[in-house]
C-alpha cells in the first residue's frame, strides 16, 4: 500500500498499517511496535504522516457527547470536521476555528494546531479545545488540557503526532443563526495596498488575502482581500454541494507561467467593482477547494509542494517584498497564493502562527523549484520567521529550528517521555525533532 | 416526525453499521441486535448525537433458534423496515474436514436467518407493510472450491428471500437481495481485494439506501458484479470445473 501527502511529491510503503478502532487494541500497537506515526484524513501535505509504521485514527469515529448549554462536542479523534459541519450546522452551531479544508479529523486539526481566517480574533484549533485523552509511549492513557498536564497538551497541540495517539476531544463550538456569511470583496492595486486594507479590516471576524503572485512591476503584490461575517438570518438548513471530480492527473505542462497568468488576470478581475458584496454559502466562503474532490491532481503526477511561511509584522511588510518580488521574477508561483495577517502567538510549543503576515504558494514539482525554496527560505529567515510543519516536505533542521525557540522543550519532553523512538515520521527524522 | 424503527441483524458487522448510518441520518429509529449487544453502546450513542434518533442495541443469538420468538415479541415497537446483515465468512478448508465449522457457517449464513425471518415475515404479512433487506452474497450465485460452503448458505439465503418476495408481494411487503461483491471490512481484512470491484462500507449503504426506497428487488452493489456474475453464470459446466477459482 502506497501513501503519500496531499502534495504527492513523496510517496512511501509503509511495512505495517494498524487501523485504530478501539483504545483497547491500539494499547498493544503502542506498546509493541517502534517508529510509529498517526495518519488522519491526509491532508498534510508533506511527510507529517508518513514513515514506517502507520496507524489510521479514521475508523476511530464516534461522536460521544454533545453538551447543548456550553457547546462543548466530545468526539473520537478520526471524526472529519466536515461530519461535525454537516451535522450541527443545521443545528445552530459551527468550529469556532475552522482551516480552509473540512476534510481532516479532529486528531490531525490537534496535532497541527490548525487555523482559520479568523486567527487575528480567535486563535488555533487548540484554543477551542477543551480537553483531550492522549496515549503515551508505555500505553497509558492521560487527560491534557491548560490546566491538566499543560506540557503535553502544548507539546501535542501542533506536535504533529510526535507525543502519542490522540484518541478523543472536547471542542467548543460557536453559535451561529445562518450557514450564510455576508462577504465583502476588495481588489488592491499592489502589495503595499493589500497590506493597507488587510490591516484597516482586522476588526472582522474573519479576513484572508488573494495575491497574484504573478504581477509585475507597480501591480506587484496586488490581490483580492475578502473579509466576512455570519448572517444573521435564521437559514441553516442542510443544503447538499454539487461536487466535481478531477478523476486524473492533469498532465503537468499545462500548468505553466501562461496558463497560471491568464488565471490570475480573470480571477483579480472577477471582482469588477474595487468593493464588492456578496451572500456566500459557508461552504464557498470557507472550503472553496472542497468542492473539488482530488483537486491536487490538477499538479499532474509528480506532485506540488506548499510553501508556507509567517514573518512577524515589523519584518512582514520589506520581507514580503522581497519574497514576492523574487516569486515574481522566478515565474514559478502558482494561482493558489493565500495571505493572512495573525493574531498573537500562542505557548504551544510547535503552533505555527504568531503576529504577523503568513503567505501560502502552491508550487508544482519541477525542475529549479527546490533552489528557489532555498533562497526564499534565506529571506524568511533573516526576517525572523517560520515554516508550518503541516505544509513542509523539505526543510532542513537548521532552518526548521531558527524559527521556533521552543523547540528544545520540546525535544527534551519527548526524550523524558520515551516518544522518541516510539513516534517518529519522516519528517520528524528530516528535522531531528 | 420519526419514521419508525428498523431492526438490523448482525449490527456488529461493518456493512450493517454503515446502513444504520444511512437510516439513521434518514430519520429512522433503530434496532441494533447482535450478540454482546453492550459493546455496540458506543456506535449507538454514537448515532443518537449524529442524528438525534432513539437507538437500543438489543442482545441477539442468530445461532439459539428457541430465542428468536421471544427477541421479536421483546422489541418495544414493531419495526418498519429489517436489514439482516448476519454474515460469516469462515474458514472454506476447515469446514471442510471439520463439520462443527461448516456447521456454524451454514446455520449463522442460512438456517439461523431462516429462524427468525420466519417469525418476522408472518407479521409483516398479518400488518401488510414494511421491507425487508437480505444481504446475501455474489458468493452464493455460483459455488468455486474456495469458498462454497459459505457460497451454499448464501445460496440458500437468496433462494430463501426470492420465495419470501414472491410470498409478501401481494400484502405489499418489499423484499430486496443485496449481493455484494468484494467490500472492505473487518471479514475480508487481509485479503488482496481488486480496486475496481471493491466497495467500501458506506459505498454499500449508500446503494442499498436507495434501492430499498425505490423497491428494488434484487440489487448488485458495483453494478460490475451483475455482469460479471452473468459471465460466471453461463460458463458451461464443463469449463468451469477446470477453473481455479
Amino acid at each position: 500500500m502506497h501513501l503519500s501527502g496531499w502534495g504527492n511529491y513523496q510517496r512511501v510503503t509503509p511495512e505495517r498499517v494498524f487501523r485504530f478502532e478501539q483504545v483497547a487494541t491500539l494499547k498493544g500497537i503502542v506498546v509493541g511496535q517502534d517508529d510509529l506515526i498517526s495518519y488522519g484524513n491526509g491532508r498534510s501535505y508533506g511527510d507529517s504522516a508518513l514513515g514506517r509504521n502507520i496507524i489510521t485514527v479514521k475508523p476511530h469515529n464516534y461522536f460521544l457527547d454533545f453538551d447543548e448549554a456550553r457547546g462543548i462536542l466530545h468526539v473520537q479523534s478520526g471524526v472529519m470536521l466536515s461530519e461535525i459541519v454537516e451535522l450541527f450546522v443545521p443545528r445552530g452551531w459551527f468550529l469556532s476555528v475552522t482551516p480552509g479544508t473540512q476534510l481532516i479529523t479532529v486528531g490531525g486539526a490537534i496535532a497541527s494546531d490548525v487555523h482559520g481566517k479568523n486567527h487575528h480574533l480567535e486563535g488555533c484549533f487548540s484554543q477551542s479545545v477543551e480537553m483531550f485523552n492522549l496515549m503515551l509511549p508505555d500505553g497509558e492513557v492521560v487527560i491534557c488540557s491548560k490546566k491538566c498536564n499543560p506540557e503535553l497538551f502544548k507539546a501535542t497541540c501542533g506536535g504533529m503526532g510526535l507525543t502519542g495517539v490522540i484518541l478523543d476531544a472536547q471542542i467548543r463550538m460557536r453559535k451561529i443563526n445562518s450557514r450564510y456569511l455576508s462577504q465583502t470583496t476588495i481588489q488592491s492595486e499592489n502589495l503595499r495596498d493589500t497590506l493597507h486594507i488587510i490591516e484597516a479590516h482586522n476588526d472582522h471576524p474573519y479576513s484572508v488575502a488573494w495575491l497574484d503572485c504573478l504581477a509585475e512591476g507597480e501591480k506587484l503584490g496586488r490581490g483580492l482581500v475578502m473579509l466576512g461575517e455570519f448572517c444573521d438570518d435564521g437559514e441553516l438548513d442542510f443544503k447538499t454541494r454539487r461536487k466535481l471530480n478531477m478523476p486524473f492527473y492533469l498532465p503537468s505542462f499545462i500548468l505553466s507561467k501562461l496558463t497560471a497568468k491568464i488565471f490570475n488576470e480573470l480571477y483579480y478581475r472577477q471582482a469588477r467593482k474595487r468593493v464588492a458584496q456578496h451572500k456566500v454559502d459557508l461552504d464557498t466562503f470557507f472550503y472553496p477547494l472542497d468542492s473539488v474532490n482530488g483537486w491536487n491532481k490538477i499538479y499532474g503526477k509528480d506532485g506540488f509542494v506548499q510553501y508556507q511561511f509567517v514573518l512577524p509584522k515589523e519584518t512582514s511588510h520589506i520581507g514580503l517584498h522581497e519574497i514576492v518580488e523574487m516569486i515574481s521574477v522566478s515565474g514559478k508561483g502558482s494561482f493558489l497564493a493565500v495571505l493572512k495577517l495573525h493574531g498573537p502567538e500562542n505557548d504551544n510549543y510547535l503552533s505555527f502562527p504568531l503576529e504577523g503576515y503568513s503567505l501560502a504558494l502552491d508550487f508544482k514539482m519541477e525542475n529549479g523549484i527546490f533552489d528557489l525554496f532555498d533562497r526564499l527560505d534565506e529571506i524568511v529567515l533573516r526576517h525572523g520567521g517560520r515554516f508550518y510543519l503541516a505544509k513542509d516536505v523539505r526543510v532542513t533542521k537548521e532552518v526548521f529550528e531558527k524559527g521556533y525557540p521552543k523547540i528544545d522543550q520540546f525535544r527534551a519532553l519527548r526524550e523524558r517521555y520515551g516518544m522518541k523512538g516510539k513516534f517518529r515520521s519522516l519528517q520528524s527524522d528530516r528535522v531531528r525533532i | 416526525m420519526s419514521k419508525g424503527y428498523i431492526l438490523i441483524l448482525g449490527a456488529r458487522s461493518d456493512i450493517a453499521q454503515a446502513l444504520a448510518r444511512k437510516y439513521a441520518a434518514g430519520g429512522y429509529n433503530l434496532y441494533l441486535a447482535a450478540r454482546r449487544a453492550e459493546e455496540l453502546e458506543g456506535f449507538a450513542a454514537d448515532l443518537r448525537i449524529r442524528c438525534r434518533i432513539r437507538v437500543k442495541s438489543v442482545e441477539l443469538d442468530i445461532l439459539n433458534f428457541p430465542s428468536h420468538r421471544l427477541f421479536y415479541d421483546g422489541l418495544p415497537e414493531t419495526p418498519v423496515g429489517i436489514i439482516c446483515a448476519v454474515g460469516y465468512l469462515g474458514d472454506q478448508l476447515k469446514a471442510q474436514s471439520e463439520m462443527a465449522e461448516a456447521v456454524k457457517i451454514i446455520e449463522t449464513n442460512y438456517t439461523g436467518i431462516v429462524s427468525l425471518m420466519n417469525i418476522i415475515a408472518d407479521d409483516m404479512e398479518a400488518r401488510g407493510r414494511g421491507f425487508i433487506v437480505g444481504i446475501s452474497s455474489v458468493a452464493g450465485d455460483r459455488g468455486r472450491k474456495s469458498n462454497y460452503i459459505y457460497g451454499s448458505a448464501k445460496a440458500a439465503f437468496t433462494a430463501y428471500l426470492s420465495g419470501l418476495r414472491n410470498r409478501l408481494h401481494r400484502v405489499n411487503v418489499q423484499v430486496l437481495t443485496v449481493k455484494p461483491g468484494f467490500v472492505k471490512t473487518k471479514m475480508t481484512q487481509g485479503m488482496d481485494l481488486p480496486g475496481r470491484l471493491t466497495a467500501f462500507p458506506s459505498e454499500v449503504a449508500e446503494h442499498v439506501y436507495r434501492a430499498q426506497q425505490c423497491g428494488k428487488d434484487v440489487f448488485y452493489v458495483k453494478w460490475l458484479w451483475r455482469w460479471i456474475m452473468l459471465v460466471i453464470r453461463c460458463i458451461p459446466e464443463r469449463r468451469f470445473k477446470r477453473m481455479d477459482l
